[in-house]
């Protein structure tokens, strides 16, 4: 890796970390990398809890800090769930990640650590991620009775309801959102990285060929 | 609140039912908008079904909308009582990526203004958790102090509260030296006498002890299952302080200890709290005496703006800088996970970037989530008035927690 500038927090090294852990879980890793120092490590899915439990238990990750649920939609599984792995004797942080879709179920980690059970509440109810074993997977952060999923990258940034005090009904009452102006999405990706503009006459480059 | 009975007494009178009350979200002890269901026999909690959520604004959904540096302000609006140590976390997490060097004194500044953050903060957790048990004094004495932290941060930013002041790459502007001179005065005369002095009426007060100490204890095991950080899992006597084992920008030049607890109750918490406030003044100190001279934010100039007098003169400047507030920097593709000690624990920022100028993924953790979590076992079989002391030394404040 390239010399470290950055003065983000260090903590312990790297050096060799990953290639004992691969070999320590054996089959269970799908795939695992260095970036940016950090070591990520993609379990099989319905191996997770084995996984996390042989980290926790034969080398020192002791903490289970944090769980994100991250979406691609234009891969196969969808959903990719990220523990972030503390390990406070050997001052050392792990995240490690499975893949789901919508029907997958993800083994629940809360028989490891009884602070998951908040942390996969909140997976599910904002990618709808659903966690085999859990035994409390209520929503948690949305509206009583709230319908889908709002951090799926399909759902609008507006959403579909809007609430507002009724004056006759002396009561909050739902509504579909009326926007009096669209949401501006502002594009201000140079046209010549990254921007995917169609221009009229693109087209007959992609059938006719170059000639 | 409101009391409901759940069945009611069909037996005869020695039959005493369970009931279920709503503790919030209009509490002021609740700390915000937190609302528990409880499940109480006579005056003892049976069980605490916190529910959170109610100040969800979905700020990790905006932020992936935003180009990074417009993501920045909502960092303030996270944990609003320490609202730089919430940003330091960001702006870390985004020259990690990028792997972009900061100037020494700019690493300066972000530690003096992140400790002057963590006394803010404990301020108002110290004042409220006193109040939250029955004690009125102290906490307008303390507030005396916070008021003169926002007066810093508002001569440093323009903002009282919602700075933005930590951009990637350093910090916004730099402080006039005569800010610089008022801080340490300030650190060397108000600071030890106002709090010296609010203190001395809590920490030996039998009341006080009375309502915290032997209240709501975990084991260090316990602590460590639950996720637990900050001042919550040095209490529990674990010397665990990320400003000492994962250094990030001069903390690893800084002399200064950890409290820990011994007995993992309500009062260590509040001890440890008010010894970091004398360790946060050590630090200032400490930056106030090195800090050198120099930029205070990045020269690459594909990051950090340019100086609005180059601007007048040098055409590159100017195209930097309209390029920086329209599209923004690009951050190469990858994941990081960066933690810092914010004034509560953990503070987490889980970045995912796709190489373009917004980031496509940020996860934010929270601290309080984790410690809001553990309530109902650390509230079980203690009285109903212990809960508010229990929810005071946790220090939740909803905007973080909810996000």
């Amino acid at each position: 890796m390239a010399e470290v500038l950055h003065a983000a927090p260090k903590w312990s090294s790297n050096d060799g970390v990953r290639d004992t852990l691969c070999a320590a879980l054996g089959d269970m890793v799908v795939s695992s990398k260095e970036e940016h120092g950090e070591i990520v490590l993609t379990i099989a899915r319905d191996r997770i809890e084995d996984a996390l439990r042989l980290l926790r238990d034969g080398h020192e990750y002791q903490q289970l800090m944090e769980m994100a649920g991250v979406d691609y939609p234009s891969r196969v599984e969808r959903f990719e769930v990220v523990y972030m792995l503390l390990s406070v004797t050997k001052n050392h942080r792990l995240l490690c990640k499975v893949t789901a879709s919508e029907e997958t179920q993800v083994p629940t980690v809360t028989t490891l650590w009884p602070n998951a059970g908040w942390l996969e509440r909140e997976v599910y109810d904002m990618y709808g991620v659903l966690f085999a074993g859990n035994p409390d997977l209520r929503r948690i952060l949305t509206d009583y009775g709230f319908e889908g999923h709002p951090f799926r990258k399909d759902f609008p940034l507006t959403g579909y309801v809007e609430l507002r005090y009724s004056e006759e009904d002396k009561r909050v009452v739902y509504e579909p959102v009326q926007l009096a102006q669209d949401l501006r999405q502002f594009d201000f990706m140079s046209p010549w990285e990254g921007a995917e503009y169609v221009l009229p006459g693109d087209e007959k480059a992609a059938e006719g060929g170059a000639k | 609140m409101s009391m409901q009975l759940e069945q009611s007494p069909t037996t005869g009178d020695e039959v005493i039912t369970n009931y279920t009350i709503n503790f919030g979200p209009q509490h002021p002890a609740a700390h915000g908008v937190l609302r528990m269901v409880m499940e109480l026999d006579g005056e003892i909690i049976e069980r605490i079904d916190p529910h959170v959520g109610l100040l969800h604004r979905g700020t990790e959904k905006l932020i992936e909308h935003k180009t990074y540096l417009q993501a920045l302000p909502y960092f303030d609006r996270l944990d609003y009582c320490s609202p730089l140590g919430m940003e330091y976390s960001y702006v870390l997490a985004i020259e990690k990526l990028l792997n972009l060097e900061v100037p020494l004194r700019a690493q300066y500044l972000r530690v003096l203004f992140a400790e002057l953050t963590r006394i803010c903060n404990h301020m108002l957790n110290i004042g409220s958790h006193v109040m939250d048990v029955g004690a009125m004094t102290p906490n307008l004495w303390v507030f005396e102090i916070r008021e003169d932290c926002l007066n810093f941060f508002e001569r440093a930013s323009g903002a009282r509260m919602h700075s933005a002041w930590f951009r990637p790459g350093g910090v916004h502007q730099d402080v006039p030296l005569k800010l610089l001179t008022d801080i340490a005065d300030w650190l060397d005369t108000r600071l030890p006498k106002l709090f010296g002095d609010a203190m001395s009426l809590v920490v030996d007060n039998r009341i006080f002890k009375q309502r915290n100490v032997d209240i709501a204890r975990v084991s260090r095991e316990d602590a460590l299952a639950w996720g637990f950080s900050g001042p919550m899992i040095r209490a529990a006597g674990i010397p665990w302080d990320l400003r000492k084992s994962q250094p990030y920008d001069v903390y690893d030049r800084m002399d200064f200890e950890i409290p820990v607890g011994t007995n993992s109750d309500c009062y260590d918490r509040f001890m440890v709290r008010v010894e970091e406030v004398h360790q946060s003044a050590r630090i200032m100190k400490q930056c106030l005496a090195e800090m050198p001279e120099g930029p205070i934010a990045s020269t690459d100039r594909k990051v950090s703006p340019p100086k609005r007098g180059e601007m007048k003169s040098s055409m590159e400047a100017l195209i930097h800088h309209f390029k920086l507030y329209t599209e923004g920097f690009h951050v190469p593709e990858g994941e990081v996970y960066v933690a810092t000690e914010s004034p509560k624990g953990e503070f987490g920022v889980y970045l995912v970037s796709d190489g373009s100028n917004k980031p496509y993924r940020c996860k934010i953790r929270p601290t309080a989530f984790s410690h809001l979590q553990a309530m109902d076992f650390m509230s079980k079989g203690h009285m109903l008035p212990d809960a508010t002391a229990i929810l005071g030394a946790i220090d939740v404040v909803f905007g973080e927690c909810d996000r």
